[in-house]
């Protein structure tokens, strides 16, 4: 397993610095909540990990470096994300979404010829998220926690090794919610995960370690108890009734 | 679904090879040739901007390219060995054929480059605009520039091209002398096998992972790249494709009526290509094949009675498709049916 590493990350918009000098380190099998107000700069860290958006400093996942690399080559490397706004196939089937994202190591004869069956691996994340029963439906039709769950999947047939998921659980049920905690601890195990988060309660159950960023820096880190008692982070949060 | 396909397949031979032989006269049936050639152009659309999202208005430059490829070989065998071809000998002052016409006298070269010269083109193009990201408005834009490109150098190099006027007054394929309509029903029965093969092949990659994967690209192509995929690739091979597609219409549509010219393949020809699919129904198999024969059959028959309308109603006609039945003619059928592969018909 690898951890993800990054040093002094910029992202300037047209002078508007979005990640102004960040420092953060996630060691290998970690849950690493990513909270702070909106706009303090979560996504486009995640963004510039993953290769969407221009950046400086450097990002190591294991020994690779990522910035400059092509976003579909830091996919390669085994960095897997999940979008704000559920982003599966709506078109296609749950088995056709998971099996796109299990078949980056295909070969031409493969591609060319249809599908027989349901591989192994999407067989194993179908159970994992539970959407064994939905197979043959189309992605589009999922209810909302669904989706994400089907994201998940994704990342866990594409046999990503550093998950970054961009607030999985808004919009969800309770029920939802609970089920997707649970989910992200089964697939920590053999997996560094970096989950960006709003819900307080949903952090408090099943974060292991929290980095606060605020205005594109670094505000706070440690363990949920640390972060909370940690005075600047009261006074971002003051006025919400979250922290 | 299997069963289906192959009925689907079998009715289709015997409308082809059957019923139209036997009820078309010789000058109907080669005016089915023709369209069935557009037919065949369109088999490609559908599966690069059907299903890979690829606006691809200027289909007319790979069309082209397999026509001339044909037509410069027959032109060549027409002059028998040794002589120029006969648009040579009148404007050129040519005293030896240039060496770039040279290798199509060979029949093997020839044919192949009917449709390898094409997908050669298409995969030196698409590498560089997918590469760059070129897409949506700017893809179809760029394209038609191309075709517009094309036809410009046609023109300017009179003496080796045949101009403005094309490759005309073309007598014989391959020995057979294309006056007798023994020869040109041939002609016929080789464009129609030649669409069926097809249908074939674009059915099976349609169905196959490759085909789930461009649906994909073409619905979220972010998302495809940040599974590990380069969409770039992944629409380079649809895109090359349907370049070879349109070479090889290009090059049965030579033999069919007897010429290729620039009026042929520009801009117009290339817009009215994806209006036949986009009427059909572009995502689906048989909807750009019968639209493209549907339009071209209307273009002949109205532009004879109300010569100038046609482009209006042409015109009226894509609009009101796009704006009402943005899936074609096909869909219409589908939304009647409910049918459940509906999914994957809707861009
Ligand atoms: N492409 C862009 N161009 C210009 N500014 C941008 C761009 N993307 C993000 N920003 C700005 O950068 C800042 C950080 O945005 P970001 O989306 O990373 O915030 P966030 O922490 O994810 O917030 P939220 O909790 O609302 O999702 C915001 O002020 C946003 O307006
Ligand atoms: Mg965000």
């Amino acid at each position: 397993m690898d951890g993800l590493s990054i040093r002094d990350l910029r992202v300037v918009f047209d002078g508007f610095v979005a990640v102004g000098g960040v420092d953060l380190d996630v060691s290998p099998g970690d849950v690493r909540f990513l909270i702070g107000p909106n706009g303090a700069g979560k996504t486009t860290l995640v963004d510039a990990v993953t290769g969407l958006v221009k950046a400086s400093g450097s990002v190591r996942f294991g020994e690779r470096e990522l910035l400059g690399t092509e976003v579909h080559r830091i996919a390669r490397l085994g960095v897997g994300r999940t979008f704000q706004t559920a982003a599966v196939f709506e078109n296609l089937t749950v088995l056709q979404n998971l099996d796109i994202a299990a078949g980056t190591g295909r070969g031409a004869w493969t591609m060319i010829r249809r599908r027989r069956g349901i591989p192994e691996n999407v067989q194993e994340a179908l159970e994992t998220i539970g959407l064994t029963g939905q197979l043959d439906q189309a992605a589009g039709t999922l209810a909302h926690g669904q989706k994400q769950w089907l994201e998940i999947g994704m990342l866990l047939v594409q046999d990503a090794k550093l998950l970054l998921l961009d607030e999985p659980v808004a919009g969800m049920s309770h029920d939802e919610r609970d089920a997707t905690g649970e989910l992200i601890g089964k697939v920590s195990r053999d997996r560094t995960v970096v989950v960006i988060e709003h819900d307080m309660d949903f952090l408090r159950r099943f974060a292991q370690t929290v980095t606060v960023l605020h205005a594109g820096r670094v505000l706070s880190e440690g363990t949920v108890a640390q972060v909370q008692a940690d005075p600047k982070v009261q006074e971002v949060y003051m006025g919400t009734k979250e922290a | 679904m299997k069963w289906r396909a192959a009925a689907g397949f079998a009715l289709g031979a015997v409308v082809l090879f059957g019923v139209a032989p036997a009820v078309l006269s010789d000058f109907r049936l080669s005016l089915l040739a023709k369209y069935l050639c557009f037919a065949l152009v369109a088999v490609g659309i559908g599966l690069a901007w059907g299903r890979g999202g690829l606006l691809t208005l200027g289909q007319g430059v790979f069309f082209g390219l397999g026509g001339y490829a044909m037509a410069m070989h027959l032109k060549l065998a027409d002059a028998g060995e040794g002589n120029l071809p006969d648009f040579m000998e009148l404007y050129g002052q040519l005293d030896a054929l240039p060496w770039w016409w040279r290798p199509f006298a060979n029949p093997v070269f020839a044919l192949a480059a009917t449709v390898l010269l094409p997908m050669l083109v298409a995969l030196a193009l698409g590498t560089l605009i997918f590469r760059r990201r070129v897409r949506g408005a700017y893809f179809a834009i760029l394209s038609q520039a191309l075709a517009a490109a094309m036809v410009i150098l046609l023109i300017g190099q009179q003496g080796t091209t045949g101009g403005t006027n094309g490759l005309t007054d073309i007598e014989g394929f391959f020995g057979y002398d294309l006056d007798d309509p023994v020869n040109q029903r041939m002609v016929y029965f080789i464009i129609a096998a030649c669409l069926l093969g097809l249908l074939a092949l674009v059915r099976q990659l349609m169905h196959s992972r490759y085909g789930e994967l461009l649906v994909a690209v073409r619905d979220s192509e972010e998302r495809v790249r940040f599974l590990g995929y380069n969409p770039a690739t992944v629409k380079l091979v649809a895109y090359v494709a349907a370049a070879g597609m349109a070479g090889l219409a290009g090059a049965l549509f030579v033999p069919a009526v007897g010429i290729i010219s620039p009026a042929l393949i520009g801009i117009v020809p290339s817009i009215e290509f994806v209006i036949g699919v986009a009427i059909g129904g572009r995502a689906t198999l048989l909807g750009p094949v019968l639209g493209a024969v549907a339009v071209a059959y209307a273009k002949t028959t109205l532009s004879e009675r109300f010569p100038g309308a046609w482009i209006y109603l042409q015109g009226a006609l894509f609009v009101i498709v796009i704006a009402v039945l943005p899936g074609g003619l096909a869909s219409l059928a589908r939304l009647l049916r409910r049918q459940p592969h509906g999914r994957l018909e809707h861009p």
